[in-house]
């Protein structure tokens, strides 16, 4: 009886708007808590977004100097690995949560589009004060990566955007002992030499060549070089622009030196689904005699196996007498969001941290090598040996035409398929050219689109 | 307001708020997912352009790797319906024969379950190694070293090699219901087939397997749903390589959404994947009251 009765209480009017208005206001609450993050009333330490595991601690030393010099608190918040940090600063940017500072990874046209939202500072301005002394102390290509030109394809308004930290590009190790095995005492600097040295690690039992070919873009980096190197950066900005087709022989010619490493056997067994971490192991152990990876390899191989001897090479030339290049330029760089009220703050910090002292101890701490120029003047040899070739980068970002994303999976995913003997490099080629073709259709009718006024708001 | 007017709503008042929970996070995302459907936008930029169908249609006509990785994760659901769940049957009626140390095999064959897909994936990337690998190994100890490969860099066995992960990491989650739904079943049953004669076989022909209809269907379904949606097992292990052969829908739709910045295309996708996953649950419930 006593439960009857407390069961008809609890359908009385004032404990039932109480029960509804409490959970009302935690529905309500809760809503709120989705929506954009208010400002920080008071001013909090500066935030730096990053995705850099291996600099985590520097960051956070630097930080605490810049604390001891100037009393503004940095904090810099890593989030790793890269994948999730994308997601991460997507995720900010849509909801209006960016932090003072922080990176955009991606293609130029991510970076295009953070830029159009508004999320970016310009920095053309700060870079040009005092007789452009913020800009005069970087590597020109880091800042170049950062910039844009009046003729971008994207509408951004020409300048730089971004503070390069670093600078990095991609070439061969090698480990000495292993080659000295092979009856080598340099490094082959021609593609047949190459594949030679792939043959009699093959007959010895050792691993070959090891690179992170999982991560298509590591196999993109491998390409690119080579593309260029064979035909000419004109000929492949004209592919991207869709002058010349895939199926062209040099093309052809580009995606069969694939199909050349793979019946050479100097590639290790199953690259095509190894990370780039389980490359690092593999040469760091003394396993592989070849790795094709970044500056950063330099930090890896040294935490890993201080023991090691190696050497650094450009990767080798098919045809000597065109120049070989390497994909590379800024390592590293932070923005500044536009949207946040301590701008100046923000951009004082970049400066201060792109300074030489700065540099220096970065460089030291974490086996980069600095955006800086000045630090960069007496690196050890292997970052020197990386620093030496750095007027022979290219990077994607510096090219007057970018390739559609698409395209690109499909090209390097087509790699894929040779190294693993399903397609022959003429087939990859008129699969990436029917992708490329789609593409251009799928961009027509979205030109379309727009000139008939669907885009909204 | 009148008594009677009150006690009518008051019910309606009671599940108001689960329902605004409900309309803030299922309705509103999807039919956000739904609208950016219709638009090509990369994720940042301020302006979306409208297209109308057109990511649908390509989808549907032109997403040749789409429709291979559907075809991929449905050969992967296939083996876990069969050999996970056969397996998961198998080990629950072992146990459920009060064997020495029923709980320790219990915990034992839970616990691949409660490891993250990333941990499992690196252990088995460990065993998988075309270079050093331990199953290499052991093939090479027994013998039988013209079988070792990189087995998932290999177009021929790289599915099955993340399958055989995947059924590894699944089939506790099976074994724990199968063993709940056979201790469900009354023992005087198994008594009365006994003293009538009927051997092992006909006793879980006649007796376990009818009984166990209901399970298997949810055993099914949840092998269904969570298999098609396999992804952080991929991620760990081949990220969708080599080429496109262990491609499954979710690694395409992350990959149009975060790797080529095409949101819209991306929605689309998701979209024609719930369905077609809504068709099959409704299929198999459709299924389960004509069996009950």
């Amino acid at each position: 009886m006593t439960r009857i009765k407390s069961v008809r209480h609890l359908t009385q009017r004032g404990t039932c708007l109480t029960l509804l208005a409490l959970a009302g206001s935690a529905v309500l609450l809760g809503i709120a808590g989705c929506g954009k993050p208010k400002a920080a009333q008071q001013p909090g330490p500066l935030r730096v977004w990053h995705w850099m595991t291996d600099r985590e601690a520097a960051f956070d030393e630097l930080a605490r100097r810049y604390q001891q010099e100037t009393g503004t608190r940095v904090r810099f918040e890593l989030y790793a690995p890269s994948d999730i940090y994308v997601q991460k600063v997507r995720a900010a940017a849509q909801t209006g949560g960016l932090p003072e500072i922080y990176g955009v990874l991606g293609e130029l046209r991510d970076l295009a589009s953070f830029i159009n939202a508004g999320h970016v500072l310009p920095l053309e301005e700060a870079m040009s004060r005092n007789g452009n002394a913020w800009r005069s102390v970087f590597f020109p290509k880091a800042l170049a990566v950062n910039t844009f030109t009046r003729e971008n394809a994207y509408g951004v308004a020409p300048g730089v955007y971004g503070v390069p930290v670093d600078v990095m590009n991609v070439q061969l190790f090698y480990n000495k002992r292993l080659l000295a095995t092979l009856g080598l005492d340099q490094p082959p600097d021609t593609w047949e030499a190459f594949l030679d040295v792939g043959r009699r690690a093959a007959a010895q039992r050792l691993i070959g060549f090891v690179s992170g070919w999982a991560e298509l873009w590591l196999i993109d980096c491998f390409a690119t070089d080579y593309a260029i190197h064979e035909m000419g950066m004109k000929q492949v900005e004209a592919t991207y622009r869709g002058k010349v087709p895939y199926t062209d022989p040099d093309w052809v010619r580009v995606l069969g030196r694939f199909a050349e490493l793979r019946d050479s056997g100097v590639l290790a067994e199953g690259i095509v689904a190894m990370g780039n971490k389980r490359a690092e192991q593999l040469f760091a152990n003394g396993q592989a005699v070849f790795a094709f990876n970044g500056t950063w390899g330099v930090n890896v191989y040294q935490s890993m196996n201080p023991a090691l001897e190696y050497g650094v090479v450009m990767p080798p030339r098919t045809d000597p007498n065109r120049p070989m290049v390497t994909w590379g330029g800024a390592g590293s760089s932070f923005f500044v969001n536009a949207k946040s009220p301590r701008r100046e703050e923000a951009i004082a910090f970049l400066t201060w941290l792109t300074a030489e002292p700065q540099q220096r101890y970065l460089t030291e701490a974490t086996q980069n090598i600095p955006a800086n120029r000045s630090a960069a003047a007496d690196l050890p040899a292997p970052l020197a040996a990386f620093a030496d070739d750095m007027d022979d980068t290219v990077h994607p970002r510096l090219f007057s035409v970018q390739e559609e994303s698409t395209v690109i999976e499909a090209f390097d995913k087509g790699i894929q398929s040779i190294l693993i003997g399903e397609r022959t490099p003429e087939e990859v080629a008129a699969r990436v050219q029917e992708t490329k073709r789609l593409e251009a259709s799928r961009r027509a009718t979205r030109a379309a689109r727009q000139e008939g006024g669907h885009a909204i708001d | 307001m009148p008594s009677i007017e009150r006690r009518a709503i008051a019910p309606y008042l009671f599940f108001l708020p689960a329902l605004l929970l409900f309309l803030a996070f299922s309705v509103y995302p999807f039919y956000l997912l739904t609208h950016t459907s219709l638009f090509e936008w990369d994720g940042i930029s301020p302006a979306k352009t409208f297209i109308g169908l057109s990511n649908y249609w390509n989808v549907l006509a032109h997403d040749r790797v789409f429709w291979t990785s559907f075809s991929q994760a449905g050969t992967i659901t296939l083996l876990a319906l069969v050999l996970q769940n056969a397996l998961a049957l198998l080990l629950a009626i072992a146990v459920n024969r009060r064997l020495a140390g029923g709980t320790l095999y219990r915990t034992v064959f839970f616990l691949p379950p409660i490891l993250s897909e990333i941990v499992v994936g690196l252990i088995w990337f460990w065993i998988y190694d075309g270079n050093f690998g331990i199953l290499n190994e052991a093939l090479s100890h027994l013998g039988l070293a013209r079988f070792a490969r990189a087995w998932l860099a290999d177009p021929n066995t790289a599915l099955t090699a993340v399958a055989i992960i995947h059924m590894w990491k699944g089939f506790g989650w099976g074994f724990v219901i199968f063993l709940a739904g056979l201790q469900t079943i009354p023992e005087q049953l198994y008594e009365a087939a006994r003293v009538d004669g009927a051997s092992a076989w006909l006793r879980f022909r006649h007796i376990t397997l009818p009984l166990l209809v209901p399970v298997c269907v949810v055993v099914s379904i949840l092998t269904i749903l969570g298999t098609m949606q396999i992804f952080a097992l991929i991620i760990a292990t081949t990220g969708g390589g080599p080429g496109y052969h262990t491609e499954v829908p979710i690694t395409r739709i992350f990959h149009s959404m975060l790797g080529t910045s095409r949101f819209g295309y991306a929605c689309a996708q998701g979209i024609v994947f719930g369905l077609i996953l809504l068709v099959f649950s409704l299929a198999q419930m459709r299924f389960q009251r004509r069996v009950s």
